[in-house]
């Protein structure tokens, strides 16, 4: 049995791929009622253009997949929640009906996603009203639920959900006063800060944050500062904004208490699995795809990493040739991280690297190297961190790759 | 002669693109796009700027869902974007309802319709 937990985009599309292959047995534990993950609330159009050559909402990407899913004899369980995982492939699920159940699996495929930082891991001092929530909270109270959070909003962190959720309140009814954003740039795709902010006239801050919250019962203000470039608040920069609502957009981490359970190690900066090019964990037989792995602006991107999560389980099942040598992929210079994190050997495919950049740079080039020695060089114009970059890198390049060899990615001026 | 720079909202590449009008503000380059929608787009952003929206209608009858959501099947005029959202907002739909079914056809006269974007079929 191959089982992959979360029937997002992810799970989905690793699901369809690992059954073209010719894998029968293959269940999906979905702790939702519905199959689509975090899509199914991202109502806005934006998804599918790299991957169906069109622009759809997310709804309609989710169901693209789960209606073919639903031609196939995968197996779909919803309701049910996996709560741990061995690094022996057995997994523990249970839904209310059937209790605690366990499965032993030939491969495992972690499709989990990604969750919202809270307001807790973020210290805003001030008391304790109701008013304030995640972005995706007020995402699903809107889009899914049909309620709408409050009619003055002030949004903290300007990445994608932020935007999006900047113009939704807007959209019906409220007035969104402020994006504050604590960084000098905004992490979001520019293309959502012209259509969600400019548009409608809402204000970006950036270097600015929210430094205190005020009311009691229900949030009546609260109090921004500009930031230095330790991103500490400077004093008497600080200005009260009157809102009964406060969206918290400051990030996404992915969910990994599952693998951290099994013993899977973690990469410290892209806080999912350390993986090789298959997507493979450093258990064996256990494979991440998706938000569980990276977070990605880019669900087409998800989609092409899942189906090569999904290939590779297969495979894994079918032949049990465990690939053990592996060169190792660091990043170098303006680089934050790359996935994979190692590449194995020897490399029989086109290879694709994700990675993300330091900070906002203009005219660059983006430079692979193996043991300090250029093998690929690409011009780059515009470079950010909210946006992920990738590298194909052809299969002769890499012909004669050791697993003493390092590759490394850099980005360095013209 | 007059520069100004515009980013694409196309697709999310998002290209930064720099636009040179006339004194007529008619389009003289286009430079920045990475493909020829970007052109196009810079075109309608000049003359006629226009945008899709996304919204949700509420539905009778379903056992799981309180709203489906809606999506303008192509786009409209940018100053009748609010105008439309209380179009959206007057609409009640009732299941089944499915993917691309008409739930307002040409809002506002602008021969665009609603079109919903998720299948509720119970
Ligand atoms: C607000 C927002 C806006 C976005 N906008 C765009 C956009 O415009 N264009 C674009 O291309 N992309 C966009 N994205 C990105 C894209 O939606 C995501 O990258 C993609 O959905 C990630 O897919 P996933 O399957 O990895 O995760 P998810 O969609 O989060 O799916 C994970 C699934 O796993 C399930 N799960 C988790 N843990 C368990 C467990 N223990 N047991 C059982 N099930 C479990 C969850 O319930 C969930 O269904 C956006 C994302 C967000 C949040
Ligand atoms: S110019 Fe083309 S590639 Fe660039 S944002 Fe517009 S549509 Fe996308």
């Amino acid at each position: 049995m191959l089982a992959i937990i979360g029937a997002g985009p992810a799970g989905l599309a690793a699901a369809l791929e690992a059954h073209k292959e010719g894998i029968k047995d293959i269940v999906i534990f979905e702790r939702a009622k519905e199959p689509g993950g975090i899509l199914l609330q991202c109502i806005h159009t934006g998804f599918g253009l790299h991957y169906f050559n069109e622009e759809i909402s997310g709804p309609e990407y989710a169901a693209r997949f789960s209606e073919a899913i639903k031609d196939t004899d995968i197996k779909l369980i919803c309701d049910t929640m996996v709560t741990s995982i061995s690094k022996d492939l057995e997994i523990i699920a249970m839904n209310k009906k059937d209790g605690l159940m366990k499965f032993k699996a030939d491969a495992i495929i972690l499709a989990m996603g990604c969750r919202e930082r809270p307001r807790g891991a973020l210290n805003i001092y001030g008391t304790r009203p109701s008013g304030i929530m995640t972005a995706g909270a007020a995402q699903e109270y809107i889009n899914i639920k049909g309620y709408m959070p409050g009619k003055k909003c002030v949004i903290l962190g300007s990445g994608d959900i932020g935007l999006i959720m900047a113009r939704r309140m807007t959209l019906e009814g409220a007035k969104v006063e402020a994006v504050c954003e604590l960084l000098p740039f905004s992490g979001g795709l520019k293309r959502n800060i012209v259509q969600c902010l400019d548009d409608y006239g809402i204000p970006l801050r950036l270097s600015t944050t929210v430094v205190c919250v005020h009311g009691k019962e229900r949030l009546e203000g609260v109090t921004i500062a500009k930031v230095d470039d330790k991103l500490q608040p400077i004093p008497d920069t600080e200005e009260y904004i009157e809102c009964d609502t406060l969206l918290l957009s400051v990030g996404l981490i992915p969910e990994n208490e599952l693998s951290q359970l099994a013993g899977i190690k973690i990469d410290p900066v892209t806080k999912g699995p350390v993986v090789s090019d298959t997507r493979e964990t450093s258990i064996s037989g256990i494979f991440a795809c998706g938000n569980v792995l990276q977070v990605h602006d880019l669900v087409d991107f998800v989609t092409l990493e899942s189906q090569v999560a999904g290939k590779a389980a297969a495979e894994f099942i079918k032949n049990r040739n465990l690939k053990n040598e592996f060169a190792k992929v660091v990043p170098g210079e303006r680089v934050r991280y790359i996935v994979p994190q190692k590449v194995s050997l020897p490399v029989t495919e086109e290879l694709t690297f994700y990675f993300r950049v330091t900070n906002e740079f203009d005219n660059m080039i983006v430079s692979l190297s193996v043991n300090d020695k250029e093998i690929y060089s690409k011009k780059k114009r515009k470079l950010a961190p909210g946006e992920m970059e990738n590298l194909k890198i052809k299969t002769e390049l890499f012909e004669n790759l050791t697993s003493d060899d390092v590759i490394e990615i850099k980005v360095k001026e013209k | 002669m007059k520069k100004i720079d515009l980013t694409c909202v196309v697709c999310p590449f998002g290209c930064l693109m720099q636009i040179e009008l006339d004194d007529n503000d008619k389009i003289i380059s286009v430079t920045g796009n990475t493909c020829k929608r970007g052109e196009t787009y810079a075109e309608n952003e000049i003359t006629d700027p226009r945008r899709n929206i996304c919204s949700t209608v509420r539905i009778e009858g379903s056992k799981v869902h309180n709203v489906v959501p809606v999506k303008t099947s192509s786009e409209i005029p940018k100053d009748k974007i609010f105008e439309c959202m209380k179009e959206i907002n007057k609409v009640v739909a009732k299941v089944p309802v499915k993917i691309g079914d008409v739930l307002i056809s040409n809002v506002l006269g602008t021969k665009v319709d609603i079109v919903a974007t998720n299948n509720v079929l119970d």
